[in-house]
């Protein structure tokens, strides 16, 4: 006849409740400034209620049961709300692991005399809240890379300003590494900027571009192309020398498309193009 | 569960739906059923352009050399991006040179011979599958922020 | 059957798609507009694309075909206000449209046309300042 820990856990609920929660409170890593005490409360008990509530002997050791997905949807939603409020990972695992301590203090008050079967179920329980605590992790994680991709996101959203230099003629300054991501958002700033605007020159300034090969080059092609297509010229400027080198040696063509070494020259090309005329002003005669 | 993988990314289908291309009719239908979906998934404007400007042209290979077809619509899921994925299916002729038919400036019919390279440069991802005397299945693959 | 309305304004014609094309819709435009090319001896085409929302090989096949056969005749087209996204997917798709005049809106590439015929009148009439690019 095995022992019913399943069983004995729900009868005990409440206890383990009030042991874990001492067990979190009394941790030094408890972040009051991110999570309120009954807030914790809560979450422990939403969990405790469905960890409870899904045992049976047959899904203990078996975590790929259905009747777990409740248990990991709640775990998941609280390991990513964590990684999002700027958790660590030891604060995020240590709420798991307390919960560990309390169950198996429960299971050594109830279980005094038999000391093979406590043995037993104690490594059932250190099983299950292992896998619950792999599974915390890889949310943990998840959560992590999503507010990084985020942040990334954003970067590239900031990254790429599209300058009126006047009335009919933009610039975009690009600053670091060119790639397709990258290229696409400057491209779609560009077009869409060019339609607001109604500029028919756009000067592409890649001064702050750490190298270009030929991804680079053919990106570059595209952008031009694809302004042609809308009816307006694209100047690219600020070649270094270095990258004329390389350009050349990769055998890429840019002859179709109108390069100047500074964003000044491209600025005179565009003013040339649109019949503009800078010139100092005469002086005035004072004398 | 087992599920036969088609596709490089493993994803979860969420919705499909199936239209019947059979007149030039059915072509304006299917666009449309198309940019509904990528809108419900908030896929780009650009994006949309190239998705169903890709829809456009198989929709066309499939009128032209398939004699109409079908094409399954179907929102999914790598988890963390949703994408749409088009299916289609015609019982034509097929394409004996895959490989020949993937390559710029290739046409059999009086096109600019763009049409299978330049969609695929338009998606994500891209399949397909043609046996001759059976017919051909093209599937194509785009995210909504891919 | 469905047609595309071609207007005639001086020297040009101005043809404003409305709908997105249909292979049919598309034929019957580049036939209808060559007809009126010689008929009215147009020396420009514009065709305003604003309201496009898609454009695919055939589409862009159909715009290079009206661009070449009005050349022919004697006339140049300027296709005015693509959309970004349009632009973009024409690249990748691999159609650069060559050969094909375009412009920002109706009234560049209206000043643009009235350069090209100025300048092939050998008019010296320097008004005109606006810009345009010829896609490549």
């Amino acid at each position: 006849m095995s022992f019913n820990t399943h069983k004995l856990l729900q009868k005990k609920k409440k206890n383990i409740l009030e042991l874990w929660m001492k067990n979190q409170l009394a941790d030094e890593g408890l972040r009051e400034d991110l999570i309120s005490n009954e807030e914790l409360r809560s979450q422990s008990e939403e969990l405790i209620n469905a960890l409870v509530g899904n045992l049976s002997s047959e899904n203990f050791t078996d975590l790929q049961s259905e009747e777990w997905s409740p248990v990991i949807e709640i775990l998941g939603g609280i390991a990513i709300t964590r990684a999002r409020q700027g958790f660590s990972p030891r604060e995020t695992g240590n709420f798991v692991f307390s919960l560990k301590e309390a169950l198996l203090d429960v299971l050594q008050q109830e279980i005094t005399d038999d000391a093979m079967t406590l043995f037993k179920e104690s490594l059932k329980i250190n099983r299950l809240m292992d896998n619950l605590s792999v599974v915390t992790f890889e949310t943990f994680i998840k959560g992590r890379e999503e507010v990084i991709l985020r942040q990334t996101d954003e970067i590239t959203e900031i990254s790429t300003p599209v300058i009126r230099v006047w009335d009919g003629i933009l610039a975009l300054p690009i600053i670091g590494t060119l790639d397709s991501a990258r290229t696409q958002i400057v491209m779609e700033n560009l077009l869409q900027e060019i339609v607001e605007t109604g500029s028919s020159i756009a000067i592409l300034d890649i001064s702050g571009v750490p190298a270009v090969d030929s991804l680079v080059a053919q990106h570059l092609i595209k952008t031009v192309s694809a302004t042609r297509l809308m009816g307006a010229e694209c100047i690219i400027s600020g070649i270094r020398p270095e990258i004329a080198q390389t350009v050349v040696h990769l055998g890429i063509d840019l002859s179709n498309i109108i390069t100047k070494a500074t964003l000044a020259s491209a600025l005179a090309y565009a003013f040339k193009v649109m019949r503009l005329e800078v010139r100092k002003a005469a002086v005035v005669g004072k004398f | 569960m087992m599920m036969i993988k088609m596709q490089p990314t493993m994803t979860v289908s969420l919705s499909k739906d199936t239209v019947q291309i059979v007149k030039e009719q059915d072509v304006v239908f299917l666009k449309n059923r198309v940019k509904e979906v990528a809108v419900r998934i908030k896929m780009g404007l650009v994006n949309q352009t190239r998705l169903i400007t890709a829809a456009s042209e198989l929709v066309r290979n499939m009128m032209r050399y398939g004699n109409g077809g079908v094409c399954v619509i179907e929102v999914v899921s790598s988890g963390r991006v949703n994408g749409v994925r088009l299916t289609f299916i015609d019982k034509g002729p097929g394409i004996p040179d895959i490989a020949a038919a993937m390559r710029d400036g290739f046409s059999t019919g009086k096109s600019l011979g763009l049409g299978l390279p330049g969609t695929k440069r338009l998606v994500n991802e891209f399949d397909i599958k043609s046996k001759v005397g059976e017919g051909t299945t093209v599937t194509i693959l785009k995210w909504a922020n891919g | 059957m469905d047609k595309i309305p071609i207007l005639r304004m001086g020297a040009f014609l101005l043809v404003t798609i409305q709908v997105d094309l249909y292979d049919r819709l598309a034929l019957n435009l580049e036939a209808d507009l060559v007809q009126m090319v010689n008929k009215t001896n147009a020396k420009g085409v514009l065709i305003d694309i604003s309201a496009v929302s898609i454009v695919d090989s055939f589409m862009g096949r159909i715009i290079g075909n009206i661009a070449s056969m009005s050349r022919i005749l004697d006339a140049e087209t300027v296709v005015v206000g693509m959309q970004p996204a349009v632009a973009i997917t024409l690249i990748e798709l691999g159609l650069p449209l060559k050969g094909v005049h375009t412009a920002l809106d109706m009234e560049r590439g209206m000043n643009f046309l009235k350069t090209m015929i100025d300048v092939e009148a050998d008019d010296d009439d320097q008004d005109a300042a606006d810009y345009d690019s010829i896609a490549e």
